[in-house]
């Protein structure tokens, strides 16, 4: 296949968006404000990293180096990750973590259902299963979202704060580079900024009902999913999540 | 005994429904009550050759019980003298709760667990059988479960997400 290397990368970009954000939310095991919410997380958590070991899963067989998705997790470095800025973001307080949350998943629905037609079958497949999963987050943080928005005077303040302070990260989904253009010519996945009207018109009807306002700013901050410069948490939250196997190399059980 | 089987079966390729019916006595590691046959994750079973062919498909994408249920077909088989194995793990089409079977679903309610409805909410309490329950969570114990409480009875109990 004449596009490899780009398949290779995009599907790099799928898995580890999948994983860093399942990381960041495992974060929270043992510390939510509530017990259920703290099952939650986790299981939301558990859930994206059982889709980033499918995308890095094929991209290791597209690669075909003998690399594995275990190695492309845990062995590469900051400079290696393809995530976007945005699942990179220090948790915050519940809120913020909830806003990221609902940006994100408004997102991976759009995309995950549009990766449901790709031209690659094993995209498709994964996609089509993932996607089940992603609309069930997307009920729940969507809810927790117009719930804390439209909540207290407190809860609205935080969710405001929060999507003021992440809404810069949402622009970079939609940027289009020679890899996205690479996909699309071949059909595996849509153009990332067709995906930006029915986002946001999805994105300002939920904070309508959260009381919400969605921030008037067409500057964005990107690099993440090229890797031309993430952010310097990425480096901190790899650090935890990388140590065992750093320390004591090709470790298993 | 074992010395015995694995001599027969090794000149006889054991019938599918035979081997269907050795599956069935397999339960979910996570949920002891239902087979995983019930739960709808074996897809198919088929000799290719003289290999044994098993295609087992997640019922989520990041749960752990599926390694752990790959390990138990294989050591459930290798005991009944399969040889040559192949256990495939299958994403499409996606499992849906729908493969349920009306058995497993039985079982589930009798077991605590409300089985999933395509309402989107349980039925009744599986402990007292009213209906007046509210959600108390959207995930679980497990990835494939949710969390709900019954007004009449005052219990929390686990519902099967549909999905």
């Amino acid at each position: 296949m004449a596009q490899e290397p780009a398949y290779f990368e995009f599907l790099c970009r799928m898995g580890d968006n999948a994983l860093v954000l399942g990381h960041r939310l495992s974060e929270w095991c043992g510390h939510a404000p509530a017990l259920e919410e703290d099952i939650a997380l986790a299981n939301t958590g558990l859930d994206l990293i059982g889709e980033a070991q499918l995308w890095l899963g094929l991209a290791s067989d597209v690669e075909d180096r003998g690399r594995t998705a275990d190695d492309l997790a845990m062995g590469r470095d900051v400079w290696d990750f393809r995530n976007h800025l945005l699942t990179e973001q220090p948790n915050g307080d519940f809120g913020q973590t909830m806003m990221r949350q609902y940006l994100f998943d408004a997102w991976h629905v759009c995309l995950l259902d549009a990766l449901c037609d790709s031209s690659q079958a094993h995209t498709a497949e994964i996609a089509a299963k993932t996607v089940k999963e992603a609309r069930y987050h997307l009920t729940r943080s969507r809810s927790i979202v117009i719930g804390l928005g439209d909540g207290t005077s407190e809860s609205h303040r935080r969710m405001q704060t929060a999507l003021d302070r992440l809404f810069p990260y949402v622009g970079e989904f939609f940027e289009t580079d020679s890899i996205d253009r690479a996909m699309t010519a071949s059909r595996i996945a849509p153009d990332p900024n067709s995906l930006k009207d029915p986002y946001l018109e999805t994105i300002r009807s939920t904070f309508l009902d959260a009381t919400l306002c969605v921030p008037e700013q067409e500057f964005y901050l990107s690099g993440g999913k090229t890797g031309r410069q993430h952010s310097e948490h990425l480096g901190h939250l790899l650090t935890q999540m990388q140590w065992l196997q750093r320390a004591y190399p090709e470790a298993s059980w | 005994m074992t010395v015995s089987i694995e001599k027969e079966t090794e000149q006889t390729r054991p019938a599918l429904d035979t081997v269907w019916t050795w599956l069935e006595s397999l339960n979910d590691p996570e949920i002891p009550v239902i087979s995983i046959i019930d739960l709808g994750i074996i897809r198919n079973v088929a000799w290719s050759g003289d290999t044994l062919e098993v295609d087992v498909t997640p019922t989520y994408s990041g749960c752990p019980a599926t390694s752990f249920i790959a390990q138990d077909i294989e050591a459930l088989l290798r005991k009944r003298g399969i040889i040559d194995l192949r256990i495939r793990k299958i994403l499409s089409p996606p499992w849906t709760t729908e493969w349920l079977s009306a058995k497993g679903r039985v079982q589930l309610e009798k077991y605590g667990i409300s089985p999933p409805q395509s309402s989107g909410r349980p039925r009744c309490c599986p402990l007292c059988g009213s209906t007046d329950v509210i959600k108390v969570s959207e995930f679980g114990s497990t990835p494939c479960k949710a969390q709900w409480r019954c007004r009449t009875c005052l219990e929390p109990f686990d519902y099967f997400k549909c999905i």
